[in-house]
């Protein structure tokens, strides 16, 4: 599945998306930034609720398909210009993390 | 690649939100010279870590990437506290970390274990009061 058919099942808001096609290979969740930098596997779909800018480097390094934001997690427009400046997919949801992984796994 | 490829940067140490960037250059130095994006990624998490590390204790520092035939190797040295345990730092969940950088999701004691974890080699020499070099090397 791309980030963009995710967007779609999903029904996500858009943050940043410059590579809408990127394929999704996993889904990771976590909130522990570096936990999720030694954890979280290339490609994956990962899910947080954290919002400040580091969450955009951890997913630089950890070169996620895409990062997706739950609980409509409120986040400042510094970390959605950082993701654009860098590349990543930042995606929101008003569901869980738990429901944002169920609805994953149920592909 | 007959030369070694060296890039240098200064860690800023007053703004933990914009550590990183030095790792963020470095993954794109690393692509334009065509390395595997898991040599890559190995490089940016250990180096993105290592950045963390100098940004919390130390107040910054720098940076110095060697990009070799077979090897990449970071050399991150800082002037700041040192570490006087180095085998009881190196234990995963071991931190000194202050509570606004555990509040960011950092400070885990997670670092240094994440550290090892992607390089080959990885040597740490620490004075107390005097600072600490951190020596990493992915084989490519």
């Amino acid at each position: 599945m791309t980030v963009a058919q995710l967007k779609t099942k999903l029904a996500l808001e858009t943050l940043s998306l410059p590579c809408p096609e990127r394929e999704i290979t996993g889904v990771y969740a976590g909130d522990l930034l570096s936990w999720v930098m030694g954890r979280a596997e290339s490609g994956d779909l990962w899910v947080t609720i954290m919002t400040n800018v580091n969450v955009v480097a951890v997913a630089v390094m950890a070169d996620v398909a895409c990062v997706v934001i739950a609980e409509d997690a409120e986040l400042s427009e510094e970390v959605v210009q950082k993701a654009k400046e860098q590349g990543i997919n930042l995606l929101r949801s008003p569901l869980s993390t738990y429901q944002i992984c169920h609805e994953q796994i149920l592909l | 690649m007959a030369e070694a490829v060296r890039f240098h940067f200064d860690v800023d140490g007053d703004n933990f939100a914009s550590a990183g960037e030095a790792s963020v250059q470095v993954k794109k130095l690393l692509r334009q010279l065509a390395l595997s994006p898991e040599v890559i990624r190995k490089v940016s998490i250990a180096m993105y870590e290592g950045e963390i590390n100098m940004v919390i204790h130390a107040n910054g520092g720098t940076a110095d990437v060697t990009v070799e035939e077979d090897r990449i190797t970071i050399v991150l040295s800082d002037s700041g506290p040192g570490i006087a345990d180095i085998d009881q730092a190196m234990q995963a969940g071991y931190s000194t970390a202050p509570e606004n950088v555990r509040s960011l999701g950092f400070g885990a004691g997670m670092g240094l274990p994440n550290m090892k974890r992607n390089t080959d080699q990885m040597q740490i020499e620490s004075t107390v009061g005097v600072g600490t070099t951190v020596t990493m090397v992915v084989l490519i």
